[in-house]
């Protein structure tokens, strides 16, 4: 039961993103279309399933002065394996990406897990933390990068979904639409929320 | 020519592709430290002085440690047959660098001038996890900027990501006093400021083709 919560809690109570309002750069920048978004959250995803893992395996000979250079140590070092990956079988998504691969070493989402999680926790609740919150992450970009991109574009993972008179609306996937987009979906979950609390 | 050069490099870093506004990167202190004038100020001098000084550092440790070059410090000293590629390591190398920077600046800020260190002593930690920081390194790095380029390209976007900062504080120390929609107040609304902010800076993109 409680090996459940810590998985489903990432998706919707403790979203990373629209909840606790981290890893806010990578969902502003790579969010212009689903592809990216998508292609963005799996590998912030294996970093943090990685990371989480092998920090909760260390937690007990890791002296507590110097925990936080060991973490970006060992979260620089599953970047970098992502990073070459993604270089070497998906280049053009990996150019598309650009510097925010090497950058998902300074996402707070990881770091923070590692921190308030993974560090106090054992492995296997360790593990499903990673992947609830990295699915969570993922699901965030894919919304946001689905909206902009209908919006943007009139089309869904490269595939026309609106009609051919519609009129793109460009600013949508060019830098301003993006902060438009995360103020208004960020907007919407607190209308939510502050219904349920009336109700 | 060569003055020129770095002019269009430190204008392009301020308004065409400032930090926040178009790369998007340093966000979460953006959000975080824009509600007073006061802090936005503190903050984006950290940033300033951080990120010129480690423009500088990680491009001395990218050309002297990490590059497959004749002038690599380990192909010299243990007389290697060719300079190791130590390419890989580049953001593992960063990153630790950045953050024993950061500890270093806030010792040596702490001992000569206490004011300096009181103004800017809670924001410095915080930096270490910027990602701007990180980032300047990185475009440099890609851009293949000279060590003078470098520190140019890192001192003005560290200019640029100030001036939005300061922007931002501006706005929302008025905005407290707005009647804003219960569901917006926050960070909603900090998000729809920097998104109608970011379009007036889309504006100088023009000057790229000027340039």
């Amino acid at each position: 039961m409680s090996a459940w919560k810590e998985f489903s809690k990432g998706f919707y109570k403790q979203n990373p993103v629209f909840k606790q309002a981290l890893g806010l750069c990578p969902t502003l920048a790579v969010s212009s279309s689903v592809k990216n978004g998508l292609g963005m959250g799996l590998a912030a995803t294996f970093v943090l399933i990685c990371s989480n893992a092998l920090i909760s395996l260390i937690r007990k000979s890791v002296p507590n002065r110097i925990r936080i250079p060991i973490y970006i140590v060992v979260i620089a070092t599953f970047v970098t394996i992502v990073d070459l990956s993604m270089a070497g079988f998906v280049p053009d998504l990996h150019k598309s990406l650009g510097i925010f691969v090497p950058l998902i070493v300074v996402n707070c989402i990881i770091l923070g897990r590692a921190e308030a999680f993974a560090g106090k926790n054992n492995v296997g609740l360790a593990f499903l933390d990673g992947v609830g919150m990295g699915l969570g992450f993922t699901l965030a970009l894919c919304l946001i990068g689905s909206i902009r991109e209908i919006v943007g574009s009139g089309s869904l993972l490269g595939i026309p979904v609106l009609s051919a008179s519609y009129e793109p609306v460009l600013m949508m996937i060019l830098p301003p639409g993006a902060f438009l987009t995360i103020g208004f979906v960020l907007g919407f979950f607190n209308w939510i929320e502050n219904r349920k609390k009336a109700n | 020519m060569e003055f020129q050069n770095l002019m269009i490099i430190a204008l392009g870093a301020i308004f065409i592709n400032n930090f926040i506004f178009s790369r998007f990167l340093g966000i979460c202190p953006y959000i975080g430290v824009s509600k007073q004038l006061d802090s936005a100020i503190g903050m984006g001098m950290a940033v300033v002085f951080v990120m010129t000084l480690a423009s500088a550092v990680t491009w001395l440790v990218d050309h002297y440690l990490l590059s497959p070059l004749p002038i690599n410090v380990f192909y010299r000293l243990l007389t290697l047959q060719q300079p190791p590629d130590l390419v890989f390591l580049r953001t593992i190398a960063f990153i630790l660098v950045i953050a024993a920077l950061v500890q270093f600046v806030e010792m040596v800020v702490q001992k000569i001038s206490p004011s300096l260190y009181n103004a800017l002593g809670i924001y410095l930690p915080l930096i270490t996890t910027n990602c701007a920081i990180l980032g300047v390194a990185i475009l440099n790095v890609d851009t293949q900027y000279s060590f003078i380029e470098s520190i140019v390209h890192g001192f003005s976007a560290g200019v640029g990501f100030t001036l939005a900062l300061i922007l931002m504080a501006g706005i929302r120390e008025r905005l407290e006093l707005a009647e804003i929609p219960k569901s917006l107040q926050g960070i909603p609304i900090a998000f729809i400021m920097a998104g109608l902010m970011a379009m007036a800076f889309l504006g100088f993109s023009g000057l790229k083709i000027g340039m």
